[in-house]
């Protein structure tokens, strides 16, 4: 008897018996559409955070530097302690820097701080107001939508001018277009020039994305804000490849315009993107671990499930399965046969996860990215099939062991 | 031509601490052709024989060897290979799948041998039909008469044309009019040149036999051949009123 039509005969004997115990089946298939459910979820859920997350990081960029007073990453409160009484970062030192600094593309200092806007009845409260120069569009690579970026002459003036970014824009202007409007930020009258292209996404939406900004001359900002903020100094590098040459550079730079002596610790520090990458890729991958570890428990609950039934099933039918010994049935074929059965109802199982799973989906999308990915649902089928096959065993090795004549015996 | 010989055969059961012995070295030659009755009490150890016949059990010692081939120490595997070519079984519970209707029961053996699937069907049509059920192939047991399904179970057991047809008690879930009617199947497939061998504790129904063997505690107590009645062709006596007497 060759395997093809042995399988062949399983799978109609598997669907015969699935059938003919409807409800057990459909409960049965329960723990494992579940499990497989909460997989696909999870497996969703982080492939769309990362996906999400590298969207959202590589557009600022991986050959960017940012100076500034304290690290991003901070491993203990005392040395959060010692950053927070580190000197500001003063734009004397940005000018330095820019002179010293010769191997950047571009350097430019960003002043930041929170403050209302407001257009005619209309206002958003508490918008991140960023001073800067032309050069941190040439850093941050933003682009606008509507109108112009601003140029060097009004970066260094004292026109009041703003680019604002596409969340403002559609908060404080329902259809008329922003340009040539004047806007009041704080108590200051701002000319809108440009609106930035909408980024969406993770780091695009809400109140601390990047859609949801203002960005003004320096001067104006010292003027109208704050007359000395804490600088962050962003540094645009000629080759990604030479980012860690490019870094220690800048730091002996850096010392040497904040004049440290040859014993003492920096009292800046710089970041970059691939730290946050790192950091991210930590988290997302502590929290795939935990995640994949609970699902796989409802998984592994599933599957108990299932050869739980299995059992039943064989002790059911240990009469059918004497007579089929009787009239040739090898080992394999009685395995074959079980395990077919469990294999069956997982793999239906995981078929209805997906169908459950893909609308959850598309739910979860309005909220961040997530996509049912072709990896995802072979991921999900592989696991039911595998998960049947497993759980099967067992009970399949029993029945294929039985010896015909107890089993012909058994009522 | 012999076909089957079993030489000091024995069988031990272990319960417990306690060593049953259900077969004692027993010697039978059965010939090609022969119709057989074995005969016992229940505890007689005639199952044994039978299962041990049918190669569904191994002796503990002693040979067992079936058209030509010694079996008495295969394994699991090569056994149900003989038992899909060489024995076609008869049950009295007929032992039906009860969710195939007719056809699909008798294709059964068919399966397990490999034919392919339009062979299968019409070779099991055939077989049905020779059993008279031509018109219930599509019936499930359990819309089928007890003869009926005793005759599906017949057409199943012929199916892969075996050596022996082994029925056990065939008759011990009918009514004794229906029983004469399967008794005179087997009759019929005997003249055909099939072997068969009947498990039986029936006076009456080893009758139809012409040849009996008893068993009586492991041992085979007697072997004795029966004249033939020229009217019904069958051993004597005639075999209805003893039946309806053993109901």
């Amino acid at each position: 008897m060759n395997l093809l039509a042995e399988l062949k005969e399983g799978l109609s004997i598997a669907w015969d018996a699935i059938r003919a115990n409807k409800l057990r089946s459909i409960l049965t298939t329960l723990g494992v559409v579940i499990g497989v459910v909460t997989v696909t979820l999870m497996g969703t859920a982080i492939q769309g955070l990362n996906r999400a997350f590298v969207d959202s990081i590589s557009f600022i960029g991986g050959d960017t530097l940012y100076v500034q007073r304290s690290a991003w990453f901070v491993n203990s409160h005392d040395d959060w302690m010692k950053m927070q009484k580190r000197k500001q970062l003063t734009l004397a030192e940005v000018n330095e820097l820019e002179r010293q600094f010769t191997s950047a593309v571009a350097i430019a200092p960003v002043a930041q701080s929170r403050r209302p806007v407001r257009f005619g009845k209309r206002s958003s409260d508490g918008v991140p107001v960023i001073g800067t120069t032309a050069s941190y569009f040439q850093i941050s690579g933003l682009m606008v939508s509507h109108g112009r970026v601003l140029s060097h002459a009004e970066a260094e003036g004292g026109r009041p001018v703003c680019v604002i970014g596409a969340t403002v824009a559609t908060n404080l202007f329902r259809e008329n277009s922003p340009l040539g409007a004047r806007v009041t930020i704080g108590q200051t009258q701002f000319e809108v020039v440009g609106v930035l292209e909408k980024k969406g996404g993770l780091f695009g939406d809400g109140g601390g994305g990047l859609d949801n900004q203002v960005i003004i001359p320096l001067p104006q900002f010292r003027s109208a804000f704050v007359s000395n903020p804490d600088f962050d100094i962003q540094v645009k590098i000629k080759q990604v490849e030479q980012i860690e040459e490019a870094r220690e550079e800048l730091r002996s730079v850096m010392r040497k315009v904040r004049r440290l002596g040859p014993a003492e610790d920096d009292d800046f520090s710089i970041n970059q993107q691939d730290q946050v990458l790192e950091m991210f890729h930590r988290v997302a991958g502590t929290i795939a671990a935990i995640g994949l570890f609970v699902t796989g428990l409802s998984l592994f609950v599933g599957g108990i499930g299932i050869m739980n039934i299995m059992f039943v099933s064989v002790a059911e039918r240990t009469r059918e399965i004497g007579i089929r010994k009787a009239i040739g049935a090898k080992r394999r074929t009685i395995l074959l046969q079980f395990l077919l059965e469990a294999s069956s109802i997982c793999l239906l199982g995981g078929l209805v996860a997906l169908a459950i799973a893909w609308p959850i989906t598309l739910a979860m999308k309005r909220y961040f990215p997530a996509e049912l990915s072709p990896l995802v649902v072979t991921i999900a089928l592989v696991v039911s099939l595998v998960t049947g096959l497993l759980s099967g065993f067992f009970p399949a090795w029993r029945a294929a062991r039985m010896n015909p004549v107890d089993a012909l015996r058994s009522e | 031509m012999t076909l089957i010989r079993l030489d000091k055969i024995s069988r031990r059961y272990q319960m417990g601490n306690e060593t049953v012995h259900a077969l004692r070295e027993v010697t039978v030659e059965i010939k090609r052709g022969e119709y057989v009755a074995i005969m016992g009490p229940s505890g007689s150890g005639k199952s044994t024989l039978m299962n041990l016949i049918g190669c569904l059990d191994t002796p503990s010692a002693g040979s067992y060897v079936l058209n030509g081939v010694d079996v008495s120490m295969m394994e699991d595997n090569q056994l149900a290979e003989i038992r899909n070519r060489e024995i076609g079984f008869v049950f009295q519970t007929f032992n039906l799948l009860p969710r195939s209707d007719a056809l699909r029961n008798v294709e059964l053996p068919l399966i397990y041998s490999g034919m392919s699937a339009e062979e299968r069907r019409r070779v099991a049509l055939d077989a049905l039909s020779h059993v008279g059920l031509a018109d219930r192939v599509h019936h499930r047991p359990n819309e089928l008469s007890g003869g009926q399904r005793q005759r599906v179970a017949i057409a199943r057991a012929l199916v892969n044309n075996p050596s022996i047809l082994l029925a056990d008690e065939p008759t011990g879930n009918l009514d004794s009019r229906t029983g004469a009617e399967i008794l005179a199947l087997f009759d019929q497939l005997w003249k055909q040149g099939h072997t068969i061998i009947l498990v039986t504790h029936e006076e009456a129904v080893a009758r139809q036999a012409r040849r009996v063997l008893r068993i009586r505690d492991g041992l085979l107590a007697s072997d004795e051949s029966l004249a033939v009645n020229p009217e019904t062709g069958s051993g004597l006596p005639p075999i209805i009123p003893q039946a309806q007497r053993a109901q």
